[in-house]
């Protein structure tokens, strides 16, 4: 009960940290899809490269990001951007490599070799090969790693909020320093509903790219 | 149009050197169907896919209507030569319309030109613009998703075709179907092409030319006929098979093989004139025609001898005729069907032509045998 006055009495308050939150892991994700997408294609041409690249960015994600955080506290602050924003953006941008890297390397190596082979035999470049088939076919399977990646990460910017990033993880530290139950309910539910609700709409998206020749069902 | 000089490849492999093709000759002339021929892993596909350099060869020319392919640029000569692969790997992302857009969209065509083509191509193989343009590739079938890689191949009208098995991957009855229809067409367009395959009735079927290739090498290059009956060697005579005389049948059509100018008789004519007619001849039953020439009855020598009266109170029905078009395995089936020893050869219009006999036409057959 006090917890949904606290809520309604904080609204306003509420919704800005969420906007924060999202600026956080909407920007560092986007940042991920530029880079890993075309690290994800140039890694199929070359398995050892490949090798390499998916295992350096397996070891990353399992570096717990509060430590995470640490390490890059003394380097980031020769900058002068030791805490804040910055740092949060960069260790929710190497979280995401994994999946985004993983999965449009998969789905790239995976077309039928088939229509690589009608491409080719028409006089398709390696280029217009990717642009017209490989990476229409792919998209459903990289939007999945670019849902795992948001959803993943909408926890790791929680805990940002220790290292100054703003965000729902606010609350959340704030309810356990000033053991304020309301706070840190408020901060719990509102990063729950915000995963579940980035989920879903990103599903909605995935579904939206994948070509209709795909679909499993007429549309 | 396609001619192969010394073609050969050799690929280097952790268990050493394979070679694919071994110095290959070969001169396919414009407008034919040439089918390279041969077991598993002979080396049809290195070969023809060192014509658009898909495959680089290690040595010898490739000459594509007097130019040398080998130093041209590999994007716009695939984009100049028509391919067809079994796998069919039309782009399931695209819709039929741009599968069968693609080479011209990548040649930069006017949309709407391509655009209209994709759809005079589909009524070419009997698919209707207007339900498959708009469609996707899972949404036809086998044998639909099939016409639509041949056409695909067709569709910026290149001058040479190269096309691996093909049919493949077709159940037989489509396939005949297909393949009769691939040949309607060829009538048409006159492309020449490279047809790889590993079936002896689908070479022979199919080929103006066939070119037989054993380990690497091309073994015998002829026409499917020259072919059956005269097999360079063993190891063709097996491979074309025990049954080569009866396929050689499937080549020769009733036109060349009938004895023309018959003699015949009219419904006016006396029994006397058809016996004496007949006995001049040598023949036991003689092709009664109309007033046009049409073939109406028969008259047996046997039933006619020492009867008085006009041929058109006494003859039989004619009990079965072939169209000179058609092939002689069906004449032969037909004889021996109706347990006839000659039969009457008429055209579109009924009009008699000639006659086959069973002994004439393993005399044709044997006669060939000899003639080497
Ligand atoms: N890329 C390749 N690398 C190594 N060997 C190959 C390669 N492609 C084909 N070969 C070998 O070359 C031979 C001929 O192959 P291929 O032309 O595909 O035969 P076919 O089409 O007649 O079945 C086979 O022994 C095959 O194993
Ligand atoms: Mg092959």
């Amino acid at each position: 009960m006090e917890t949904i006055s606290f809520i309604i009495g904080n609204f306003g308050y509420i919704v800005e940290l969420t906007v924060q939150h999202i600026a956080i892991v909407s920007v560092a994700v986007g940042l991920a899809i530029i880079t890993g997408v075309p690290i994800g294609i140039a890694i199929t041409q070359n398995q050892r490269a490949a090798d390499i690249v998916l295992y350096t960015a397996a070891i990353i994600i399992t570096i717990p990001s509060i430590a995470l955080f640490g390490i890059m506290i003394p380097i980031l602050s020769t900058i002068g951007q030791g805490i804040g924003y910055l740092p949060a953006v960069i260790a929710i941008l190497l979280y995401s490599q994994l999946p985004i890297i993983r999965n449009t390397y998969t789905a790239i190596a995976n077309v039928d070799p088939a229509l690589r082979e009608a491409a080719r035999g028409m006089g398709m470049t390696s280029f217009q090969r990717l642009r017209k088939v490989e990476i229409p076919l792919a998209v459903p399977v990289i939007m999945a790693g670019v849902r795992t990646a948001v959803v993943m990460n909408i926890g790791v910017a929680a805990i940002a909020a220790y290292i100054g990033a703003g965000g729902l993880g606010t609350l959340i530290s704030r309810g356990i320093s000033q053991t304020d139950p309301r706070q840190l309910i408020a901060g719990a539910l509102a990063v729950s509903i915000l995963a579940i609700t980035a989920d879903f709409s990103l599903l909605w998206l995935q579904k939206r790219f994948t070509p209709r020749g795909l679909q499993s069902s007429k549309a | 149009m396609i001619r192969l000089e010394d073609l050969t490849k050799i690929f280097q492999t952790p268990s050493g050197d394979i070679t694919a093709a071994d110095r290959i000759n070969m001169d396919v002339p414009e407008g034919n169907i040439c089918v390279l021929l041969g077991p598993s892993g002979c080396g049809k596909t290195t070969t023809m896919k060192m014509v658009n350099r898909l495959i680089e060869p290690t040595s010898g020319k490739i000459f594509i209507g007097g130019e040398d392919v080998t130093s041209k640029d590999p994007i716009s000569l695939r984009r100049s030569i028509g391919y067809v692969i079994q796998q069919i790997g039309l782009f399931p992302n695209q819709t039929i319309e741009d599968n069968i857009c693609a080479v011209p969209d990548l040649l930069g065509w006017d949309r709407k030109k391509s655009r209209t083509r994709a759809g005079e191509l589909l009524e070419m193989v009997a698919l209707d613009p207007a339900t498959f343009l708009g469609r996707f590739p899972k949404e036809l079938s086998g044998g639909q998703q099939q016409r639509v890689g041949v056409i695909r191949a067709l569709a910026a009208d290149p001058p040479v075709m190269l096309m691996d098995e093909p049919f493949g991957a077709i159940d037989p009855i489509n396939r005949e179907v297909i393949q009769d229809e691939f040949l309607r067409m060829q009538k048409e367009i006159k492309k020449t092409i490279m047809f790889v395959s590993h079936d002896i009735d689908e070479a022979v079927k199919m080929a103006d030319k066939i070119a037989i290739f054993d380990a690497g090498q091309l073994i015998q290059y002829d026409s499917p006929d020259d072919l059956l009956a005269h097999p360079k060697n063993s190891f063709i005579a097996d491979f074309v098979g025990g049954d080569r005389t009866l396929k050689r049948l499937r080549l020769i059509r009733v036109e060349d093989a009938m004895t023309k100018d018959p003699p015949r008789v009219t419904a006016d004519d006396t029994l006397d004139k058809a016996v004496n007619l007949m006995e001049e001849h040598g023949h036991i039953s003689i092709v009664m025609v109309g007033p046009k020439g049409r073939a109406r009855g028969v008259v047996y020598l046997s039933d006619a001898r020492g009867k008085k009266g006009k041929v058109g109170d006494s003859h039989d029905k004619l009990p079965v005729s072939v169209h000179v078009g058609e092939d002689l395995r069906t004449a032969v089936s037909s004889m021996f069907m109706h347990d006839e020893a000659s039969l009457a050869c008429v055209d579109s219009d009924g009009i008699y032509k000639g006659y086959v006999t069973q002994r004439g036409i393993t005399h044709l057959l044997g006669a060939t045998y000899r003639d080497q």
